[in-house]
């Protein structure tokens, strides 16, 4: 409980988690929206080393083609091998990668914490300073949904840390071009 | 407006036809039954041949894209028939060669049940197809006909894999013949449209260069662009090497030529491209066994990638100018802006090595695979069209057949795929009757698809397989001798069979040479007689290495002409 950090939402976070070796590319591909499509830019990363760490696909407005958020890491001469692999399959729209473009990106997270009745309004009052909000409540857990960026999300798990984690489902990035741009 | 009734079957025939498939290669079975009906009632001109295993049909729809530029359809069923295919899929592919594949499956409602003959072939090709397709409504045949044929064959080429549930084949179909295709992710169209801008510094870099090289790759064959490089190398006076598959679009015989690069090619290609001060690669993708070890490749040369495909663009070599786009179009542009280089003494320099590190062989002391080799290059002027297996006889031949002309050199370059070189030769004789056609195999690759000679006999193709029979798999025993202190594992094909009674046995006619003094008469016979196949068996020397060589991994400039006295160190490289 000593040296404890104090977080606020607008202040940047110290992660729990190493810094990472490789930066974290957010690519963003429209596809058609097709069974197997999904296979096919898979192996794309796998073949080329590339651990997938966030996927989000869902339907695009034009209900044709499907919108893949993919969150990877790897050396930035490598991810250009992989975006270029990506836009030669057929399938594929466009394939863009948005880790320094002008996007605004959140992800949301659902928490599950081990908490009883002796440390439950603290879990809820730092709950509350994150905007979260209580999607369930017994009498030895309850499950807090936040959203923001990855960074706020980290600083919010890592806060929960200290009750006792039971379960905990991110739903990846997803992210959008500011302005009139397209993603 | 709704034509006589047709299934799926008839639909998808009747649209490859239109898309220009003549050929179709394959063999039948159960889930495909609807489609081999079709053939006899669709009224199709599309001309079936019946391969002895699916491998075999891959290989020849292969042979005769690579031979003609066009491309051929392979017809096989289900499970294990589609299974088969993999390897001629992955070959075509590896090398960007133009292909149908249809596979036959089971009724679409019983997907995913394991049923009799059911493979996920659509699942399992998915990393060596341009592009594929899972029928799932008869009414999408005629578009995805038209998709698939498009698709292998404009921008970068490739195979596309087509599986037809059986119940889609023998449906019914209403859809009009010829539908619009819908393909909003792939504009092969832009290949031509170039950056006028890297043109003109290219064409700057080039014009600044005392010491250029044209590395011309498969790339500009497949862009059919030998006018405008021979117009290129010609008018700035600019020699060229090849890769192995580029062989052909550059003629061999030109004083301009250096033969064929990387680690088996001339001593003085490899040469020039340590020391050239401009290398400009035309549809060559840096594969491994030209530059060797990558970051020494060309290190004092300015580097110009030009290529159709953004994805080689730096995946390799990354270049210091480069144009995507179709190599003709580029090139057509770029012949606009250059003059004649000040080259005579860079081309002196590259005639000494020529002199110096001739490719060569001793004719005594047995018969070898050279002597063979040079005798059918002399005897055929350079004009037969050589289809090649993999191993010590593909780098001999590629080094004694000379290619004089685009699409007459065909080899599995990316797969290397040992057993590709016979069947390939069969669907080359079929894209160009009436022209030589000779596979130059060994006894290894020869004996996996040597069953094929069923098919060349029965259509009496006149193609020649000259068995380059050294008793052994002899790059690998090379290898061995030069890298792990000459244990011999797994190289020895004792138990070989007498490859002339086979041929004999499967009515081909069979020729023998084994002495030096037989080689002329033997292959002239061999050559006159068209009567159908015939094969050649060379008892050649047992235990030969191929020079020049560059050990797998290994910089260009630490090339071995001979074998060395010293023990060397075993490659970094894989193969």
């Amino acid at each position: 409980m000593k040296n404890r950090t104090i977080v606020t939402t607008d202040t940047p976070v110290p992660m729990e988690i190493k810094p990472p070796e490789q930066p974290l590319h957010t690519l963003s591909v429209l596809v058609n929206n097709q069974p197997g499509v999904l296979a096919r830019i898979a192996q794309v990363f796998a073949r080329r080393g590339f651990n997938i760490e966030s996927l989000v696909v869902s339907p695009a407005n034009d209900g044709r083609f499907s919108r893949m958020t993919i969150g990877a890491r790897g050396d930035a001469e490598n991810l250009d091998q992989i975006k270029a692999q990506c836009g030669k399959l057929i399938d594929v729209i466009h394939c863009s990668d948005h880790t320094e473009d002008d996007v605004v990106s959140k992800e949301l997270a659902l928490v599950k914490v081990a908490v009883g009745p002796d440390r439950r309004a603290e879990a809820l009052q730092i709950g509350e300073h994150f905007g979260c909000k209580t999607l369930d409540l017994t009498p030895d857990s309850l499950i807090l949904m936040v959203t923001g960026d990855t960074g706020k999300l980290d600083a919010m798990i890592s806060m929960m840390q200290d009750f006792g984690l039971i379960e905990l489902v991110r739903t990846g990035k997803v992210v959008m071009t500011r302005g009139e741009g397209l993603t | 407006m709704i034509a006589e009734a047709r299934d799926g079957a008839q639909t998808l025939l009747k649209c490859l036809e239109a898309g220009g498939i003549e050929y179709m290669f394959g063999y039948s079975g159960g889930a495909a039954l609807p489609i081999f009906d079709a053939l006899e009632t669709a009224g199709t001109k599309i001309k079936f041949v019946l391969a002895r295993h699916e491998q075999g049909a891959t290989h020849m729809a292969d042979g005769y894209a690579r031979a003609t530029g066009k491309p051929a359809a392979v017809l096989v069923t289900s499970g294990p028939g589609a299974g088969n295919t993999i390897t001629g899929i992955m070959t075509a592919h590896m090398d960007s060669i133009p292909m149908i594949v249809i596979t036959g499956q089971q009724v679409t409602w019983m997907l995913g049940k394991d049923a009799f003959q059911e493979a996920d072939i659509f699942g399992i090709t998915m990393p060596v197809v341009k592009h594929s397709y899972l029928v799932k409504d008869t009414d999408d045949i005629p578009r995805i006909a038209k998709e698939a044929i498009h698709i292998a064959t404009s921008g970068r080429p490739g195979p596309v894999l087509i599986d037809m549930p059986k119940n889609i084949s023998q449906g019914p179909c209403n859809a009009p013949l010829d539908m619009p295709m819908d393909l909003p992710g792939y504009h092969p169209e832009i290949a031509n449209v170039f950056n006028q801008e890297d043109v003109i510094a290219i064409a700057d870099a080039l014009n600044r260069s005392q010491r250029p090289l044209i590395l011309a790759g498969h790339g500009a064959m497949l862009a059919h662009a030998g006018p405008e490089l021979k117009f290129l190398a010609e008018t700035c006076q600019i020699p060229v090497t090849s890769t192995l598959l580029g062989k052909g679009i550059f003629p061999e015989s030109h004083e301009l030529s250096l033969g064929m690069l990387g680690m088996h090619g001339t001593a003085y290609a490899n040469k020039a491209v340590c020391e050239a001060d401009l290398i400009m690669s035309i549809g060559s993708r840096f594969d491994d066994r030209i530059i060797g070890q990558a970051d020494k490749f060309g290190r004092n040369a300015t580097i110009v990638h030009i290529d159709i495909d953004p994805s080689e663009i730096g995946k390799m070599i990354r270049p210091d100018l480069q144009a995507i786009g179709d190599a003709k179009v580029i090139l057509a542009e770029l012949n606009k802006h250059v003059t004649r280089l000040q080259t005579q003494s860079w081309l002196a320099t590259l005639n000494g090595y020529k002199k110096r590190f001739p490719l060569g062989y001793k004719k005594q002391g047995g018969l070898k695979m050279q002597h063979v080799l040079d005798v059918l290059d002399t005897l055929t002027k350079s004009k037969a069209v050589i289809t090649t297996d993999v191993g010590q006889h593909q780098m001999w031949a590629a080094q004694f057949c000379k290619t004089e002309a685009p699409w007459d050199w065909i080899s599995s370059g990316g797969a290397g795929t040992m057993g590709f070189g016979f069947p390939a030769a069969i669907g080359a004789q079929f894209g160009r009757p009436g022209e030589p056609v000779i596979a130059v195999v060994g006894d290894g690759g020869f004996q996996m698809t040597l069953f094929e000679l069923s098919t060349a006999v029965i259509h009496k193709l006149p193609l020649k397989i000259l068995v380059l029979n050294n008793h052994y798999l002899g790059m690998v025993r090379q290898w061995q001798e030069l890298f792990f202190d000459n244990r011999k594992s797994g190289v020895d094909l004792e138990g070989n069979p007498d490859f002339v009674k086979v041929a004999e046995a499967y009515g081909a006619k069979g020729f023998q040479i084994k002495r030096p003094a037989d080689i002329e008469k033997i292959l002239t016979r061999a050559l006159e007689y068209n009567e159908g196949p015939c094969l050649i068996n060379c008892e050649v020397l047992q235990e030969d290495n191929v020079f020049p060589m560059i050990p797998a991994g290994a910089a260009l400039e630490d090339m071995i002409i001979e074998k060395p006295k010293y023990r060397m160190e075993k490659p970094i490289g894989s193969t």
